[in-house]
């Protein structure tokens, strides 16, 4: 199977972000591979582990995405390509179509996974734009897929704990989410050998596009403020429960 | 004259609360008719409750053809179709998983932008607050175009009523399906138990809840104040609860009006899920815990010990 998987460059979860001009955000954090984006790279690794085939890792991003891109090829990816922007944040439907375009430039995908949504921009919906692009089906929240002929029974879930078991037929797009499967973790000489993997780079203006061509744009980011600390409830469990209770009435919460 | 529309999502054929904040928001607009969509031939049960919020249509959405309630791509068709029929230039839902997969579905059919998990709306700027970098800043987004949509985070906006007489139609689509997806079964589905998105107060368990069954310590909790229950991480991980149970980073983003959090440490990524929440509360035995430092309201105390305590309150108290 050819498998592409969509991999955003991402700054860490643990990253304490601080917003710099109007819109912009200092970017000396730690990046990583998209946490959502690792579920669906993992399930495309395991799944060519069975049926053979390859498994090319797709991002869209600054030239410093190529780190994330290498981290792919470390776990098993066989090459990567990067299509080069200036901007950490792209529209959501103008990354689609640059995902889009490289990926039936280089092959013809029999499955494309991502995440479910980035943990930076929290579109959730470039698996939707990028299946309309394609002319795929698409589902998110995968949790479960189950490969067959010519399709694939796949689960999602939808909230509650409830779990929807949806039939797709094949290529699609798959947006993956936690539970889906553990994701490994490269090893130093698999980092060492990732090194010589190929990794492919095109501009937007090669592929037609243009930077800041999207329809969405960010016009400010505003730090949430932190709360300036607890007010701690003394007494015996009883007593402190007894108090926030009282608190809560009075607040209108409870 | 512009109209807004609403995606109306109901649970069961009875319409979910958590719609009122919606339409609110849509209705600020002053001068835009707010049309409401219902997906499942529930329009003339719902009719009652929505008008009371400003809806002055209510649309009972159907497709002419195909599997209707199987098929996410035929209800993503019918729905664009119909908001083109009402000319609607903005649908407004609710960030939910069912709402966020129709929109994104719809969005991606029209080319039209969206922005989902929203906490703030001004309808006809075409400006929008969300979340951004799971809920460490909030961005303010320029949504260009002739249609934009909207999903608006559960409880991110206080409802407000004002009554309309409003009516009901049904709109039959001619939107074929491509037959490429459709729903073949659902699982687990359980009545009562409260969507951790949704709910107005969430009771959380941190990695010392130590098993799975100690979070009935908490669910008797949560059953004394219509809560939901919530897991760390960390909990999750240990395996003491399901991944759906999760709020943080890599769980569940939530806005309730009260968040109780059990031994918690108060990691950034588990803020990032829950810090909107109007008023936070965390039990802990580390009076060094992080999360005392950016609460609002903390008893230094084993959750073991406290957690009852508050329930045995809370029921005598009624």
């Amino acid at each position: 199977m050819q498998i592409y998987v969509c991999i955003k460059h991402v700054p860490d979860t643990a990253a304490n972000i601080k917003v710099e001009g109007p819109a912009g955000f200092d970017e000396s954090v730690k990046f990583v591979v998209n946490p959502y984006d690792e579920y669906g790279l993992e399930e495309a690794l395991q799944i060519t582990a069975k049926t053979g085939g390859e498994v090319v890792a797709v991002t869209v991003g600054k030239e410093s995405a190529v780190s994330s891109l290498r981290t792919a090829l470390a776990v098993g990816a066989a090459r990567g390509i990067l299509v080069k922007t200036n901007a950490q944040f792209l529209d959501s439907g103008l990354t689609s179509r640059a995902l889009q375009k490289a990926i039936q430039q280089d092959g013809t995908p029999d499955l494309v996974f991502m995440g479910k949504q980035s943990v930076d921009s929290e579109g959730m919906q470039t698996p939707y734009r990028l299946a309309k692009e394609l002319d795929m089906p698409v589902v998110t929240e995968v949790v479960g897929v189950e490969l067959g002929d010519g399709k694939a029974t796949v689960e999602r879930e939808t909230g509650g704990g409830v779990r929807e078991v949806m039939e797709v037929s094949l290529p699609c797009v798959l947006g993956a989410t936690k539970g889906l499967n553990e994701p490994r973790y490269p090893k130093l000489p698999d980092i060492l050998k990732a090194k010589k993997k190929e990794i492919k780079q095109v501009d937007m203006a090669d592929l037609g596009l243009e930077d800041g061509s999207g329809n969405t744009e960010i016009l400010e980011l505003t730090q949430i403020p932190e709360r300036s600390g607890a007010t701690m409830l003394e007494g015996s469990p009883r007593e402190a429960s007894e108090k926030l209770v009282a608190i809560l009435k009075e607040e209108k919460v409870i | 004259m512009a109209q807004t529309g609403i995606l109306l999502e109901t649970d069961n054929g009875e319409i979910k609360e958590a719609n009122f904040g919606v339409i609110t928001a849509a209705r600020e607009t002053g001068d835009n008719e707010v049309v409401g969509f219902l997906m499942d031939g529930s329009a003339e049960a719902c009719k009652a409750a929505v008008q009371e919020y400003g809806v002055k249509s209510v649309i009972e959405i159907k497709a002419g053809a195909g599997d209707f309630n199987a098929s996410p791509e035929l209800q993503a068709n019918a729905l664009a179709e119909a908001m083109r029929h009402y000319e609607v230039s903005a649908l407004l839902g609710l960030s939910s998983t069912w709402g966020r997969d129709l929109m994104a579905r719809v969005a991606a059919a029209m080319d039209a932008p969206l922005a989902l998990d929203c906490v703030g709306v001004a309808v006809r700027d075409q400006i929008v607050t969300k979340s951004h970098f799971s809920g460490k800043t909030i961005a303010k987004i320029k949504l260009e175009g002739d249609v934009f949509l909207c999903g608006i985070r559960p409880n991110a906006i206080e409802a407000a009523p004002a009554a309309v007489e409003a009516s009901t139609d049904v709109y039959t689509a001619s939107a074929g399906d491509s037959g490429r997806l459709k729903v073949v079964e659902t699982k687990g589905a359980t009545s009562g138990v409260v969507e951790l998105t949704e709910a107005n107060v969430i009771v959380t368990g941190g990695r010392p809840i130590a098993s799975t069954e100690n979070f009935s310590i908490l669910k008797a909790c949560a059953q004394e104040l219509g809560a939901a229950v919530g897991a760390s991480r960390a909990a999750v991980d240990a395996g003491y609860a399901p991944h759906a149970m999760q709020v943080g980073q890599t769980g569940k983003t939530v806005s309730p009006k009260l968040y109780i959090g059990c031994g918690l440490s108060g990691s950034v990524q588990h803020f990032a899920g829950m810090k909107t929440s109007k008023i936070i509360v965390a039990v802990n035995t580390d009076k060094d815990a992080p999360i005392f430092t950016k609460c609002d309201y903390g008893i230094l105390g084993d959750l073991f010990e406290v957690v009852p305590a508050l329930t045995e309150v809370l029921k005598e108290q009624g």
